[in-house]
């Protein structure tokens, strides 16, 4: 059968192209990394040179360029290698990464229950339109209810519940993970094509069968849409839940001592923020890498 | 036995909409009897609920009056019993799925064992001559193929009826017409019974032993043509003068349906 020949092997997921195309994805994060230090460097020199001025105008630059205000990038990693203080010689940046693994600890637990408690909410939905009429704006309300006037309440409820901090952090990642997750999970089950669940229907299939053997594996990319989106969100819930919490060993304290101490270090801060979204960014590629390993490539959704 | 229909149409009608504000009739007053073996092609101007009878058959919806049986029971406990195989437009194959496991998913669902499942899967694809893609993905395949796929899952569980919506309708002349000797071949092998949804006419007459010619608004059944073409049907049967004397046969019934249509 001449079709036969043309057809290309079966490609499995994780082929040299998907590497490939990983590596380039690699090499374009690098490239913006070096036009971003380019850029803040290029914009500090600007200003050196011209006092703070837009060239050959009498209007001040937007942000300062001083060192108190934009430290030079070295200086920004060369913080993260010196002593956290004169008495104390652990490194920053050593203190830095055991708080962004507590952090992410709890965003992790808190993506696990708004994982979990979102993709309920899909199902529930897709089974029941009066349901998903009567609930869903209230789902929605919730996430306009701003995370900061949330965050302490849940810290208060959590303890008189006698729940560890660190739990009442991981319910505040979890407020933020659900939302995405319930929206997407809905969308991916009810994306089956009408004929496909009467075809269902016509084997005598229960509603479970429909749901696990058609509905999920259907949903499947859109999920992993969510839960990238998921996955960096949970890790601001953690460190905004952090600061009503006490927490001290996470990185939303350190992110709140670092701002208070900006006018004398504002390096560290910037240092604490670079680690910040490298937890985040390595928490979606985590989620990306699962995705490339569950979803075949034909079904993802870019 | 009092019959040895396999389909069995009393006083069926549907109506769809019933308490909104334009209630549409979709099939009035049909009685249709089908017997084991029979090859019955539905044909019709879009809207004379030919798709929808099929549904009703099907028990994918209800009538809203007159019984319909299948086998003798109830469409319902017919469907429950999975006494039918469909096939559709598309071939809505599971593009997460391999060709092989795509015709296991009805056995799947009757809870077969992995090693019948896979051996009847097997078995189904050598019978449209897709042996050897068990292993490929449903977008590997083109339309003809996927459609016969479609069809190899329908039959694995050897349901008495085939129920197919315009199986064809979205292929190419030269494939439609080697699928449908497939079918043929396939209805030849099995001894099941074949509901045919179809707007081709000579696909109506090439493929049936009845025509069921329907009309629109309301759906009913104008006239039922007898196609006693030899069998088995072959490509010399495209060629037969009787073979196009039955074709101006259907259309003159389509035709004269149409206009008493609009002389009413």
């Amino acid at each position: 059968m001449a079709v036969a020949q043309a057809l290309e092997p079966v490609a499995s997921p994780a082929t040299p192209n998907a590497w490939r195309a990983l590596a380039r994805r690699a090499a374009a994060f690098v490239l913006i990394c070096v036009v971003v230090i380019a850029a803040w460097e290029g914009y500090k020199a600007l200003g050196e040179a011209t006092k703070g001025m837009v060239p050959g105008t009498a209007i001040r630059l937007p942000v300062r360029t001083d060192d108190r205000s934009l430290p030079h990038t070295w200086r920004i990693v060369g913080s993260l290698f010196e002593p956290v203080r004169a008495s104390d010689d652990t490194l920053l940046i050593s203190n830095l990464l055991r708080y962004a693994a507590f952090t992410w600890f709890e965003a992790a637990v808190g993506f696990v229950i708004g994982g979990v408690f979102g993709f309920a909410l899909g199902v529930v939905f897709v089974q029941s339109r009066l349901l998903e009429r009567g609930l869903m704006p209230y789902v929605v309300a919730s996430q306009a209810v701003p995370l900061l006037a949330i965050a302490p309440m849940i810290v208060i409820w959590g303890s008189q519940a006698g729940l560890p901090a660190w739990l009442a952090v991981s319910i505040i990642a979890a407020y933020l993970t659900f939302f995405p997750v319930a929206i997407n999970t809905l969308r991916g089950l009810q994306s089956p094509d009408p004929a496909a669940i009467e075809l269902m229907r016509s084997y005598a299939a229960t509603q479970g069968q429909i749901l696990w053997k058609l509905r999920v594996p259907a949903a499947l990319p859109y999920i992993f849409t969510a839960l990238k989106i998921s996955a960096t969100s949970s890790i601001v819930g953690a460190i905004v839940g952090e600061l009503p919490s006490g927490i001290q060993t996470g990185l939303g304290r350190a992110l709140l001592t670092f701002s208070q101490y900006f006018t004398t270090g504002p390096e560290r801060l910037f240092g604490a923020v670079l680690i910040s979204a490298l937890v985040g960014l390595a928490f979606f590629s985590l989620v990306t890498l699962a995705e490339l390993w569950l979803v075949p490539a034909r079904r993802r959704l870019e | 036995m009092t019959h040895s229909a396999v389909v069995q149409l009393s006083d069926v009608n549907k109506v769809f909409g019933g308490r909104g504000a334009n209630p549409v009739r979709a099939l009035q007053d049909i009685n249709l009897e089908i017997g084991t073996n029979e090859f019955i092609s539905l044909i019709g101007p879009s809207g004379c609920g030919k798709s929808t009878l099929l549904r009703l058959v099907g028990d994918l919806i209800a009538p809203s009056s007159g019984t319909v049986r299948v086998n003798g029971k109830a469409a319902h406990e017919a469907r429950l019993r999975r006494e039918y195989g469909m096939v559709f437009q598309q071939a809505t194959l599971m593009d997460w799925r391999t060709i092989g496991q795509n015709v296991e998913m009805p056995l799947e669902i009757m809870a077969w064992p992995a090693d019948k499942r896979r051996a009847r899967a097997r078995q189904m694809l050598e019978m449209v001559q897709l042996g050897e893609f068990e292993r490929h993905f449903p977008w590997q395949l083109s339309g003809g193929m996927q459609q016969r796929v479609a069809i190899a899952r329908a039959l694995a569980f050897e349901p008495a009826l085939l129920l197919m919506d315009e199986p064809f309708g979205a292929l190419d002349e030269m494939t439609r017409e080697r699928m449908q000797m497939e079918v043929l071949r396939i209805w030849g092998q099995t001894h099941t019974t074949v509901i045919f949804v179809t707007h081709s006419i000579p696909e109506a007459v090439f493929l049936s032993t009845r025509v069921v010619v329907m009309s629109a608004r309301p759906g009913r059944i104008s006239d039922i043509v007898e196609v006693d073409l030899p069998q088995p049907r072959t490509f010399e049967t495209r060629e037969d003068p009787r073979f196009f004397q039955k074709i101006t046969e259907v259309r003159e019934a389509l035709r004269r349906d149409e206009v008493r249509g609009a002389s009413s």
